[in-house]
């Protein structure tokens, strides 16, 4: 699966991706954050403060509880202040 | 008389707000009786001025957002035409970041089209701002009357 970062979360883990193969019992978005901070230090870092974390899955805004185990890519990023 | 569909363009590339506007106004298909035309510009802060602003987005889901509002907009308030130009990357103080256009039969609907987009796209598009300025770089915080702005628009 592809994670992609983008803004200050992307400038905090120094990547603008990960490919990873995630185990079988992640199914939705909350799992997979949890997961990913218990792997890496940074990315628990970046998520400290959860509701301010928003997410896409594959090209489609999404909350925390949405399901992800059919999803090729999952987006994090800061609140958008575009316009 | 031809139909006219949104039209969303996201680019690099500065643009000349009053180019793009005549244009727009020059599809009109002669049912269009009211025209807005919304600039929003890169601003400077006087206690902080501003020496660049850097635009960062993710492209598939901005162009598909963009157009998600404006066709809901196009719908919506019934309008005869709409385009919405949207920049990323490095501008200066002063120059045009977004433009939005709607054009419809009465004035009512062009203004609430045009107000819509906007609202939607501060905190549903997904673009961030960085300023430089000489205390350094700075990631531009979200304000919570955007947040609210939305969902004046909501109708259910």
């Amino acid at each position: 699966m592809k994670i992609l970062y983008f803004a200050w979360i992307k400038e905090r883990l120094n990547r603008s991706q990960d490919d990873l193969e995630l185990p079988k019992n992640i199914n939705n978005v909350n799992e997979l954050m949890a997961w990913l901070e218990s792997n890496d230090e940074q990315i628990k870092l970046a998520f400290e403060n959860k509701e301010l974390i928003r997410v896409a899955v594959d090209e489609e805004l999404v909350e925390h509880d949405f399901d992800i185990t059919n999803a090729k890519t999952i987006a994090f990023f800061p609140p958008m202040t575009g316009g | 008389m031809a139909k006219n569909s949104p039209l969303v363009r996201l680019q690099a590339e500065i643009f000349d707000p009053a180019k793009e506007y005549n244009q727009f106004l020059k599809q009109n298909t002669g049912a269009g009786g009211a025209a807005i035309c919304f600039t929003g510009l890169v601003r400077s802060n006087p206690d902080n001025p501003i020496v660049k602003l850097t635009l960062e987005h993710y492209p598939a889901l901005a162009q598909r957002q963009l157009e998600k509002f404006a066709n809901i907009a196009f719908e919506r308030f019934k309008l005869q035409n709409i385009s919405l130009i949207h920049r990323y990357g490095a501008m200066a103080v002063g120059e045009p970041i977004v433009q939005v256009m709607t054009i419809s039969a009465h004035r009512q609907a062009a203004f609430d089209g045009a107000n819509y987009i906007m609202d939607w796209l501060k905190t549903d598009a997904p673009f961030w701002k960085i300023e430089q300025s000489a205390k350094g770089k700075n990631w531009v915080e979200n304000k919570a009357c955007d947040e609210n702005a939305k969902h004046k628009w909501k109708t259910d």
